[in-house]
This record gives structure tokens, C-alpha cells and sequence, in this order.
């Protein structure tokens, strides 16, 4: 019972403190820039603001295009049931391995993907190749990623991976340093972020993200931004999950949660803050070196994976 | 304490030579050092034809019947190199007005050079005869780019950019060598002595010893002038002063292969000796035949000269790589006498075009008109190199391509293949440049420079007719320590 | 020498992630385009060489270690990056480096010499006992990632930075897999270092005056006939 119960909290934690932690990357951001941010509070305003307006469908386009923003944002919310994220062992868990969850993150992709090309408009479906492009480089690169870590603990059940590691005192084995770079290169691309994509600005020579959700307005709109930003805390809190993992409570042990708690909290400003000053720093890379970027990301994977069965560790 | 006395004749030499070595008194003092040096190294063969093979400070330097007669061809090469580069080098000064700072780095970086090569000879430990290695090729890098012209850069920059990946990989073979000594002899710092490993080299993993020896074989190789590692050679050997280029053949070549025969009987110990010899054989042919067809191509008389230098290192090392007593002697005979002639090669070549102000062989026409005593020196010293028969190399050439029929019969024609092809790319461009009318408006060379030719020359006959009694004692000895 | 037991369990995974730091750097260098990055790696390279030599020391408890892991971060950490970063101001070499291969391609090369490096090294592995399981086949790697970038790479400082990472790789392997070569020899290595990088500033200089560039597609007179 408590079990499900953390389940349900663990959702609706990340659903509702996903704006917030985008919004406290923004801010971040905007003071490392030597401007003044908006505070953490604006994507929620944004969001209710746009819940509250018209959504208009585009001319021509058929169901793909209304079901589209309901099934992003349903893939992420399920994903971000299986994910251990306050704790191991959740009743969701053995739904769904590393793979499965790939999948789920590529399910919503290919939602998005479609959606943009049926609007049939040459931005959004310029957009969309562009997706594409960084995506079909950026899956194997997470999946080599993930596979060191199910190499390390041999199993490809996330659940069992973070329970695995967080008993290793030395969770950063040489492989997995391998990985964890891999990995946030991978984050980096996957959440249209600088170097790989710029979320602030609607430059149709640059844009990648924006471009496909440029016909999409109201509470469409509001689902997908929303369910990007989800997306985002996801992927830090994989990143976490496999790196950090410390701290994270066993299924339905209530006494731990205080602690999973802070340490969770913790580990998200820091990552918000390592984010925030990575985004600062790095400039954009022109479109067509982001393949490049890639295939770096996916090489370091593969070189995790090596040196797993080299130092096996 | 003799091996001792060498080294540090030939170190001090390092410093007065960077103070006090311009104008005439730096030749003179050059030629006294080495001078110096060859009495030492005299006397050190004589302990040693007394006392046989000994160790000296705590084990760390050590001469024995192998690297006697390789100091002996240095200190000899030494010196002669020195007497040529009096008279050669004050022409060169002249030539590129090259500044007194200028001549005193050439003759300490000179000497340098010659001093690493003896640390190398005499050391004991492996690992100082890899940095005695590696300082051979940093001392010999602004010597070769001594004339700050754009081909002499082009070729030092190749000479250091290739020598020192290849000495790194020996590094890491010496690392390994290491790694392999320290589970039998303990963490020591005597582990990486050569008489310490002989000792134990039964015992030495062999899987360790295996990728060792190939990685000291690819870096000490790149030395040797190996194919497929030979590029930076040609270059090097052409575009520094010709007396570089004879220290670099008659010396450096030498001594990057005594280094690799050094491993070798280490891991002969842990291996099959089959392993070691097999590389040696496989790399010996395919240089000495590259090396062939190379010469063919040349236009450049150094640069012809500096590929028959590959093809003879290729030889040598063939014929330690077949291992039988008879053929590890003519190796290290080959050795010698290819010490001996081609930088008796260089220096006559060299004088050749310094006065003709060119070195394109079709320009380098009748040395014979232009002074008999240098038309002499050349048509000898090229004939020696070919394998004429009164030197020592014919000798070695017959007791390698013998001790080839007996072991490897069908290696036989490869050899010979590479013997003719490489005799028929240099002999007709001999004539040619031999024969014929001078050209006009060049000035006889001096006599002096040409003196050590006929030196080293005389000696190489010796060699090849009746080599000392006590030679042919250290050689059988040395060959005898390379079977195991 | 041994490693004392406590040291086991902290120390050599510490080792190992040193390591695998090494062939990230090395990864990362070859990766990079721009020459002040690429010294920045190398200094880099440099403290982790020092931290992997310090952290031997500590654990064998070998005095010359620590006397050597000084040596590492003074030179390959402070002083050659910093001259490094020096000529390249004064010679004015303009920023970017121009890779042969693209880099992708150059990265797919170096996954292939990690893989041979790995599986060369494999047999070694398989002899020792836990504590240097590995290091010969990462630092091998990272010698060759590095050799990789002085084929790929036209700058003259890009090479001589290729170089000394290969120096580096070198160093680690001898401290981590030997647990530290002979002193002797050790000195005479870092000696010869050192000369080799005053020898190479010389050269700099020479080639500066010679050609106006540091570019060695000037460097390709020379040919075969």
C-alpha cells in the first residue's frame, strides 16, 4: 500500500516540480548572464496562462495533430512511474526495463515528430527532420550508456541497477565515468539544450524543439511545453539515479523518505546549477556539427562498455 | 672504472666544447676529445681482452664481448668524423655564414651525441639505455636543421616527430619489460639490469616478454631505419651536414640495433627463439628490398647513399634474425664494416658535393679530373659499400647469404635479388660521377678531410682479409651470447 | 611492493578511475579543434598523472613517488602548458586546428586502437592479480589516441601536444602497472622530457623564421621521386 502510494507521489512530484526545476535553470541561467531572471515561478504562470486560452487546430491537419500533445505527455508521466526516483522497487518497475524505456522516450518522439510533419508547414517540418537527425544518433548513445550500467549490476531492470549501485561505495567505476559523460552530452541533445539546440530562441536557421511546436497553441501548447519539461527533470533524474545514486529509499520504507527527500533536492540544484553553468559556457554548435556531437557522445558509450569487460568495473 | 674513464672523457668534452668550441681551437678540440676517447676506449679493450667481460658502479654500466667491438667501431667512427669535420665545416661556415653560436652548438651537440652513444654501449640498465637512446636523437635534431633552411626543418621535424613515437613505443616495451622482470626479481631497482634479467630470462612470463620485445622491436626499429618506419632517414641523413650523416649511419643505426639484439637475448630466454628471429628475418628482408628498389629512384647522392644504409641495417638484421652462431658473426661483422665504410662514404661524398655545390648526381661529374685523391676516395669507398672483395663487407655478405642456404634456403634469392638490385642502382651512377670531365669553375677540395677515409677504408680490408685474432675471439664470443 | 590491504579496497578503484579519466582526455583531445583547449586538456592529462602518481605513492608508501608525482604536476601540469600557451601567443598561430579526418571518423579510428589496445593488453591483464589489472591496456590506448592525433593533425603545436600526451600515457603506465620504474631511470625519462621541450621551442622559433607559419603543410617539400 505505501509502496503505491509512493508510486502516485513520485508522479506527481515530478509532474508538478518539473516547471520549477526548469524555471530555476532559467533563472540560473539568467544570473550567470549578467540578467535578471524572471523568477522560478513564470513557467507555472505561462502554463496556467495557456491552459486558459483557445487552443486553435492548423488548417488541414487530422486527429495526429490534437492526440499528439495528450500522448507525449502521458508517455512521460508513465515514464516517470518507472524511473526510481524516490525510491527502489516501485510497483511500476517491472513494467518496463532500460530498453522498454527508451522506447517510451522514442514512443513520445515519434508522437511529436508526426504531429509537426502533419501540420505540413516547412518549419515545423523542418523541424522534425532535424529531430530526427539528433535523435536517431542520441538512442544508441543512451543505450550504450545504459547497458554499462546494466553490464555493471547485470540486469536491465532500472530498479535493480540503482539498488545494485547504491550499494558500491565507488559508484563512479572507470566505465561508468565513461558513461556518465556519454550521458549528459546525451541529455544535452535530447532536451534541446545549448550546445545542440537553443531553447530561448525561435532562429529558424538554428531551431530545432521550437520549430515543430510553432503551429500549437493553448492547452496543446501548454502539454507539450510541459511535458519537455518533465522530460528534462527525467533525464536528470536517470542521470542521478545511475551516478549519484546515494540516498535513494528502498520501496515502502516511509522512515527514509526525509531523507530521499533532501538529498533528492540536493542533487537537483546542483544539477540545475552544473546545467546552467555548461549551457553558460559552451557556445552553439553550428546544425551540422551536432552529428559530431553525437557520434562523440555515442563513441564514449561504447568505450564505457569496453572498459567494462577490459577492468570489469 | 675504465668504462667510467670513456664516459667521462666524452662528457667533458660537452661543456668545453659549448664554451670554447668556435673558430679553429673548437675543430682542434673536437678532434682532441675524440682522440682522448678512442686512448680510453683502448684501454678499456685491453682490460677487457685481459680480464674479460666486467660490471662496474653497483652493476650499472657493464662491457662485454658484444658491446667492446661496437665502442671500439665508435671510437674509431669518432674520431674520423671529427678529423672530416675540420675541414669540411670550415668550408660550410663560410658557405652560410653560419655564427660562432652556431659552430659551438654543432660541436657540443656533436658531442653529445657521441657521449649518448657510449652511455649506451656501456650502460647495463635497460631503461638508461633507452634514455641514452632517446637523447641520441634530441642532440642529432638541431644538427640536422643546423643550416635553417626550409628542407633542413622539413627533415628534422620528421627526424624528431617519428624518432620519438618510435622511442616511446619503446618506452612502453621497456615498461613492460619491467612489469614482466618485477614478478621474478622483485621490486627493485635493480630489476631493469641487463646481467640481472640474462640471469632469470628462463623465467619471465612469456605472453609479457612477447608484446615487450614487439614494441622495443617497432621502437628501436625506427632507429634501425626498418621498413616500413624508415621515411625520417633519407631526409635526415640528406639534409644535415655530411659529417652528421656519417655519424648518423656509422653510429646511430649501430647502436639501435644493439639495443633490439640486447632484447632479443632476453626474450629468447622466455620464447621460442623462433618468436624473435622470425621478426627479424620478416623486417630485415622487406627493408633490405625496399631499400633496393628505393635506390633505384634517387636523384640525390646522400639521399641514394642514406637508402643503401637501409638496405644494409635490413641485412644485419636478417642475419641475426637467423640465429645460428656462423650468421649472428657475419651480422655483427656487417655491422662494423657498414660502420666503417659508409661514413667513409659519407665523408668522401660529402666532400664531392661541397665542391660541386650540388647534391644531384647527374651534376656530379669527374671527381677523378677534379682531384685524383678524391676520385679515389669515392670510387673506393662506394665499391667497398657494394660488396667489393678485399672488405669486410664481402666477407659478410658471403657468411650471411652461406648461413641463409643452410637455414632458410628460399630466403636466398630475396637476398640476392636485393643484393643485385641495389649494386645495379649504384654502380653505373658511380662511373658517372667518377669518370668524365670535371665541370668547370670548382675548386679542388683539401686533402685533409679525405684522410680519415682511407683510414677507415684500410681498416674495412683488414677486416675482410685477416681480422685480428683477438676481433674474431670477441665476435664468436658475442655471437655465441646472441644463440643462448 | 605490496599495497596494504586497507589500501585495497579505496585505493585501487580510485587508481582505476584515475585511469579512465586518463583515456577520456585523451578521447577528448582528439576530439578538439581549437589549440588552447586542446593545452588545456593536456594540463589536465597532467593533473591527473600527478594524482594517479601521488596516489601509488601513497599507497606503497614509496618516498620517490611522492618526489616524482611533484615533478609530474610542476611540469606536465604548470610549467610545459603554461610555455605551451606562451608560444602560442607569441608566435601567433590563429586559433583553429584543422583536423585531416573529420572527427567522427578520427573517433571511430581511436574506438578501433582502444579496442586493439585493450585486447593486446588482454593477456597481460589476465596474469596479474587485481591491483593493475587494466592500467596496461588503458595506458596503451592513450599512448596510441595520442599518436592517432599527431597523424590527424597539421599544427605543428598540435603534434608536439600529441606528443606529450603520449609522454603522459608513457608516465601512467610506469607508475600505475609497475608501481613506479627504477629512480634512475625515472629521472632520466622526465630529463630527457625536458630537453626535448627546450629543443622543440628552439625549433619553433627556427621554423617561425624560416616559413612566417607554424603551419607544416609547409613542411611537404621534400617527396619521394
Amino acid at each position: 500500500m505505501t509502496a503505491i502510494l509512493m508510486e502516485v507521489a513520485q508522479v506527481l512530484l515530478v509532474a508538478f516540480l518539473a516547471p520549477l526545476f526548469a524555471g530555476l535553470l532559467r533563472a540560473l541561467r539568467a544570473i550567470l548572464q549578467n540578467r535578471r531572471p524572471a523568477g522560478c515561478w513564470q513557467n507555472y504562470r505561462d502554463l496556467y496562462r495557456l491552459f486558459h486560452k483557445e487552443s486553435l487546430q492548423a488548417e488541414g491537419t487530422s486527429w495526429l495533430f490534437r492526440f499528439a500533445p495528450y500522448g507525449i505527455f502521458a508517455a512521460f508521466c508513465l515514464a516517470a512511474g518507472i524511473i526510481p526516483i524516490l525510491a527502489t522497487g516501485l510497483p511500476l518497475a517491472p513494467a518496463a526495463d532500460v530498453i522498454a524505456l527508451v522506447g517510451l522516450f522514442a514512443l513520445a518522439r515519434v508522437f511529436q515528430v508526426l504531429a509537426a510533419m502533419d501540420t505540413g508547414t516547412p518549419f515545423a517540418t523542418l523541424g522534425a527532420h532535424r529531430e530526427m537527425l539528433i535523435a536517431g544518433l542520441a538512442e544508441p548513445a543512451l543505450l550504450a550508456t545504459l547497458f554499462t550500467a546494466s553490464l555493471l549490476s547485470q540486469s536491465t531492470s532500472l530498479s535493480v541497477i540503482v539498488a545494485h549501485l547504491e550499494q558500491l561505495r565507488f559508484a563512479l567505476h572507470p566505465s561508468m565515468v565513461f558513461a556518465a559523460t556519454a550521458f549528459f552530452m546525451v541529455l544535452l541533445a535530447e532536451n534541446a539544450r545549448i550546445p545542440v539546440d537553443n531553447p530561448a530562441t525561435h532562429l529558424e536557421l538554428t531551431m530545432i524543439h521550437e520549430a515543430m511546436l510553432l503551429e500549437y497553441s493553448g492547452r496543446h501548447l501548454a502539454l507539450m511545453e510541459w511535458g519537455a519539461q518533465i522530460k528534462l527533470v527525467l533525464y536528470v533524474a536517470i542521470g542521478i539515479a545511475l551516478f549519484l545514486p546515494w540516498g535513494i529509499a528502498p520501496a515502502g520504507q516511509l522512515t527514509a523518505l526525509p531523507l530521499t527527500l533532501t538529498a533528492l533536492l540536493l542533487k537537483f540544484a546542483a544539477a540545475a546549477l552544473a546545467l546552467a553553468s555548461v549551457e553558460t559556457l559552451l557556445a552553439k554548435l553550428r546544425l551540422f556539427r551536432a552529428p559530431e556531437f553525437m557520434a562523440t557522445a555515442f563513441l564514449l558509450g561504447v568505450i564505457g562498455l569496453l572498459s567494462f569487460f577490459m577492468l570489469g568495473a | 672504472m675504465s668504462i667510467l674513464l670513456v664516459l667521462i672523457c666524452a662528457a667533458i668534452g660537452i661543456p668545453l666544447l659549448a664554451l670554447w668550441g668556435d673558430g679553429r681551437r673548437g675543430a682542434v678540440m673536437f678532434i682532441g676529445i675524440n682522440a682522448l676517447v678512442l686512448l680510453a676506449i683502448l684501454a678499456l679493450a685491453l682490460r677487457v681482452l685481459w680480464n674479460g667481460p666486467f660490471t662496474t658502479g653497483d652493476g650499472q654500466f657493464m662491457v662485454d664481448d658484444l658491446s667492446i667491438v661496437l665502442v671500439l667501431v665508435a671510437g674509431v667512427v669518432g674520431l674520423g668524423t671529427a678529423f672530416f669535420s675540420r675541414s669540411y665545416m670550415a668550408r660550410e661556415i663560410v658557405h652560410w655564414s653560419l655564427s660562432r653560436r652556431r659552430v659551438r652548438l654543432y660541436h657540443a651537440m656533436f658531442q653529445t651525441f657521441l657521449t649518448t652513444m657510449l652511455l649506451a654501449l656501456l650502460t647495463n640498465n635497460m631503461g638508461i639505455l633507452w634514455v641514452a637512446m632517446e637523447g641520441a636523437t634530441l642532440s642529432t635534431v638541431l644538427l640536422v636543421s643546423l643550416f635553417h633552411t626550409a628542407e633542413g626543418l622539413e627533415a628534422a621535424w620528421k627526424y624528431f616527430i617519428l624518432c620519438g613515437v618510435g622511442l616511446a613505443m619503446a618506452l612502453f616495451g621497456t615498461i613492460l619489460l619491467y612489469f614482466a622482470a618485477q614478478k621474478v626479481l622483485g621490486h627493485d631497482a635493480n630489476a631493469l639490469l641487463w646481467t640481472h634479467l640474462k640471469t632469470v630470462r628462463h623465467q619471465l612470463q612469456p605472453q609479457v616478454m612477447a608484446i615487450a620485445f614487439i614494441f622495443m622491436l617497432v621502437g628501436y626499429g625506427t632507429k634501425i631505419g626498418l621498413s616500413p618506419l624508415n621515411n625520417w632517414l633519407p631526409d635526415a641523413h640528406a639534409s644535415g651536414p655530411s659529417s652528421v650523416s656519417a655519424a648518423l649511419s656509422g653510429l646511430l643505426l649501430n647502436v639501435a640495433l644493439y639495443a633490439v639484439l640486447r632484447v632479443k637475448v632476453l626474450v629468447d630466454g622466455a620464447l621460442d627463439p623462433d618468436f624473435s628471429g622470425r621478426l627479424l628475418m620478416g623486417f630485415g628482408v622487406l627493408s633490405l628490398l625496399v631499400a633496393a628498389f628505393s635506390i633505384l629512384r634517387q636523384r640525390d647522392v646522400k639521399r641514394l647513399f642514406a637508402y643503401s644504409s637501409i638496405e644494409h641495417m635490413g641485412l644485419a638484421t636478417f642475419a641475426f634474425g637467423i640465429g645460428t652462431p656462423l650468421a649472428s658473426f657475419a651480422g655483427l661483422l656487417h655491422m662494423i664494416s657498414h660502420s666503417l665504410t659508409k661514413s667513409a662514404v659519407f665523408f668522401s661524398v660529402g666532400q664531392a658535393v661541397q665542391s660541386i655545390g650540388s647534391r644531384e648526381i647527374q651534376r656530379i661529374r669527374g671527381l677523378l679530373e677534379l682531384s685524383p685523391f678524391l676520385g679515389w676516395a669515392v670510387m673506393l669507398a662506394v665499391l667497398f659499400i657494394l660488396g667489393m672483395p678485399p672488405s669486410g663487407i664481402f666477407l659478410s655478405e658471403f657468411l650471411i647469404v652461406t648461413s641463409t642456404l643452410q637455414v632458410q634456403p628460399w630466403l636466398t634469392p630475396f637476398l640476392l635479388l636485393g643484393l643485385g638490385v641495389t649494386f645495379a642502382g649504384i654502380f653505373p651512377r658511380l662511373q658517372g660521377m667518377v669518370f668524365g670531365p670535371a665541370p668547370a669553375g670548382v675548386d679542388a677540395p683539401p686533402v685533409s678531410g679525405i684522410v680519415p677515409v682511407f683510414v677507415q677504408l684500410s681498416l674495412v680490408v683488414v677486416l675482410g682479409v685477416f681480422v685480428p685474432w683477438t676481433l674474431i675471439q670477441w665476435m664468436q664470443h658475442a655471437a655465441r651470447l646472441l644463440h643462448g | 611492493m605490496t599495497i596494504a590491504a586497507q589500501g585495497l579496497t579505496w585505493g585501487i578503484p580510485l587508481l582505476r578511475l584515475l585511469a579512465a579519466l586518463l583515456l577520456l582526455l585523451a578521447f577528448a583531445m582528439l576530439a578538439q579543434r581549437r589549440l588552447l583547449t586542446l593545452i588545456h586538456l593536456l594540463a589536465w592529462q597532467g593533473v591527473v598523472l600527478a594524482a594517479g602518481t601521488a596516489l601509488v605513492a601513497l599507497l606503497t608508501g614509496q618516498a620517490e613517488l611522492w618526489f616524482s608525482a611533484t615533478l609530474t604536476l610542476a611540469l606536465k601540469a604548470i610549467l610545459i602548458p603554461m610555455v605551451l600557451h606562451r608560444l602560442l601567443r607569441r608566435l601567433q598561430v590563429r586559433g583553429d586546428v584543422e583536423a585531416v579526418l573529420n572527427i567522427p571518423v578520427t573517433l571511430l579510428a581511436g574506438i578501433a586502437l582502444v579496442i586493439f589496445a585493450f585486447s593486446l593488453a588482454a593477456p597481460i591483464s589476465a596474469l596479474t592479480g587485481t591491483v593493475t589489472r587494466g592500467m596496461v591496456g588503458i595506458a596503451l590506448a592513450a599512448v596510441l589516441l595520442a599518436f592517432l592525433m599527431m597523424i590527424t593533425r597539421h599544427k605543428a603545436i598540435s603534434q608536439v601536444v600529441g606528443f606529450l600526451a603520449i609522454d603522459n600515457g608513457l608516465f601512467f603506465a610506469a607508475t600505475s602497472a609497475t608501481l613506479g620504474m627504477p629512480m634512475v631511470v625515472e629521472l632520466g625519462v622526465a630529463l630527457d622530457a625536458l630537453i626535448g621541450f627546450v629543443i622543440l621551442g628552439i625549433f619553433f622559433f627556427q621554423m617561425r623564421e624560416t616559413f612566417d607559419s607554424m603551419d607544416l603543410r609547409h613542411l611537404e617539400r621534400i617527396r619521394e621521386e
